[in-house]
């Protein structure tokens, strides 16, 4: 069972669709969903599926967006607590539940690095910033997997280092998760699993080694090639 | 004399600020209404209500309100309005809600587009709930960017209310035109100028202070 798997892939090869499906962003016309060996999904009955039972479906998964998203009238602090806040409440916490959550939140930008930010607002951070608040939010509700879809794509070049570096620390604690990215040479580095797509299929997959170092397909062969000119 | 005119301008003045507060009560709700009307997925709904904001926002308000004050009389012998100053206040309060409602809904819908998709997914990705995404996410925002076009509109709608005498509602202006009747001076007239500039200066204030409130965070 890999325990990270990095998508590569030309863009507009389907990638980031793969993500949005699994956290039920777009709704998957065909085939299913299984986490841990269960079926979670199965686009057949896809309109037996009620908002609440896709909202927990969802819950499996957390999502870091090419563009962060953070909530732009909260601060950092908040973006994380938010919304396991809105859950502990709908589900009548107690205060110290409450509390909980918040010292949860502040552990958890400790984490990503932003002990001294927890007070600012996300246009008052730096885009690599900003994208280790959006780690830490998604963090704050435990999902089974993580997915970043090109979590370095917005960033100016000297940013990247900082997220990759969180992303590598994650993937120490032994965090699964599934990352889109065209950073190869990261991919290679922490990925135990890599699967390569074109055109919305996955056309060759295996361990970092085969298809990044010894690639069989040719259009992989060709993708690579084209990355190494760059 | 002055005091005379002072008193009737106030008493009018009272009237104009009645307009304006019932309108924008009834206008700010329902234009959210239209807005969410215009953009359902339901394609009758949505062809609907286009029309019926073409229609209002095409068409002078002026006309709307002697079509609303006389039109149910005069085509359908209908006397729902009565004979009273109530009666016809209420005729100018239907022509107001319903006209300022579609510019809301307009500017509600650019608010609404306006929000980035990507902050509601953000939402939906953490297991937020559509009204609570609505509430603690895109409300606020929404607001910091209708609030300088809304203003806008309130301010205009200040001085609109001053149409409400073509159905003979007793308004600020009508009580200055009055003593050009009675008593051949035209200055009571320039001076409910007086009124609205004071008026619409202390609404500029107050939308400035609630921009600035919201200055913390950039959308």
């Amino acid at each position: 069972m890999p325990e990270c798997l990095a998508v590569i892939g030309s863009s507009g090869s389907g990638k980031t669709t793969l993500l949005r499906c699994l956290n039920f962003l777009e709704t998957p016309d065909e085939g299913t969903v299984c986490l841990n060996g269960q079926l979670l999904y199965d686009a057949a009955k896809q309109k037996e599926y009620s908002e609440n039972a896709i909202r927990s479906m969802r819950m499996n998964f957390g999502l870091v967006f090419q563009n962060f998203n953070l909530f732009r009238q909260y601060t950092a602090l908040q973006n994380v607590t938010l919304a396991p806040l809105l859950a502990a409440k709908a589900s009548k916490a107690s205060g110290e539940e409450l509390d909980a959550i918040r010292k949860k939140g502040i552990a958890l930008l400790k984490r990503v690095g932003l002990e001294n930010k927890l007070e600012s607002y996300p246009h008052q951070l730096s885009g690599g910033q900003q994208q280790r608040v959006a780690i830490a939010r998604a963090l704050a509700l435990e999902p089974a997997i993580l997915c970043f879809d090109e979590p370095t794509s917005a960033l100016d070049p000297e940013l990247t280092g900082e997220v990759l570096k969180v992303i590598r620390s994650l993937r120490a604690q032994d965090t699964t998760m599934i990352i889109v990215t065209h950073e190869i040479r990261f991919a290679r580095d922490i990925a135990d699993y890599v699967i390569f797509m074109d055109d919305g299929a996955i056309i060759e997959e295996g361990s970092p080694e085969q298809v990044i170092d010894a690639p069989s397909n040719p259009r992989t062969v060709r993708f690579l090639e084209r990355y190494a000119e760059m | 004399m002055v005091e005379t005119v002072i008193s009737a301008l106030y008493g009018g003045f009272l009237v104009s600020l009645k307009i304006f507060v019932l309108t924008l009560l009834g206008a700010l709700p329902l234009g959210l209404v239209i807005a969410f009307g215009s953009m359902s997925r339901l394609k009758p709904v949505a062809f609907l209500t286009r029309g019926f904001v073409w229609i209002v926002r095409g068409s002078p308000l002026m006309l709307q309100l002697l079509v609303i004050f006389y039109g149910p009389g005069l085509l359908f012998g209908w006397n729902i309005w009565g004979g009273s100053d109530s009666g016809r206040l209420i005729a100018a309060l239907t022509a107001f809600i319903l006209n300022y409602a579609c510019y809301f809904s307009e500017i509600y819908r650019g608010g609404i587009e306006g929000v980035p998709q990507g902050q509601r997914e953000a939402g939906q990705v953490l297991g937020m709930t559509r009204s609570q995404i609505f509430f603690r996410v895109t409300l606020l925002q929404l607001i910091k960017r209708i609030l300088p076009p809304i203003s806008n509109e309130v301010i205009t709608l200040v001085k609109d209310t001053s149409l409400a005498r073509v159905i003979l509602v007793y308004e600020l202006m009508w009580e200055g035109q009055r003593f050009i009747k009675s008593e051949g001076i035209i200055w009571p007239l320039f001076f409910t100028g007086v009124f609205y500039l004071v008026f619409t200066g202390l609404l500029t204030i107050l939308f400035r202070r609630l921009e600035k409130r919201l200055d913390y965070f950039t959308v």
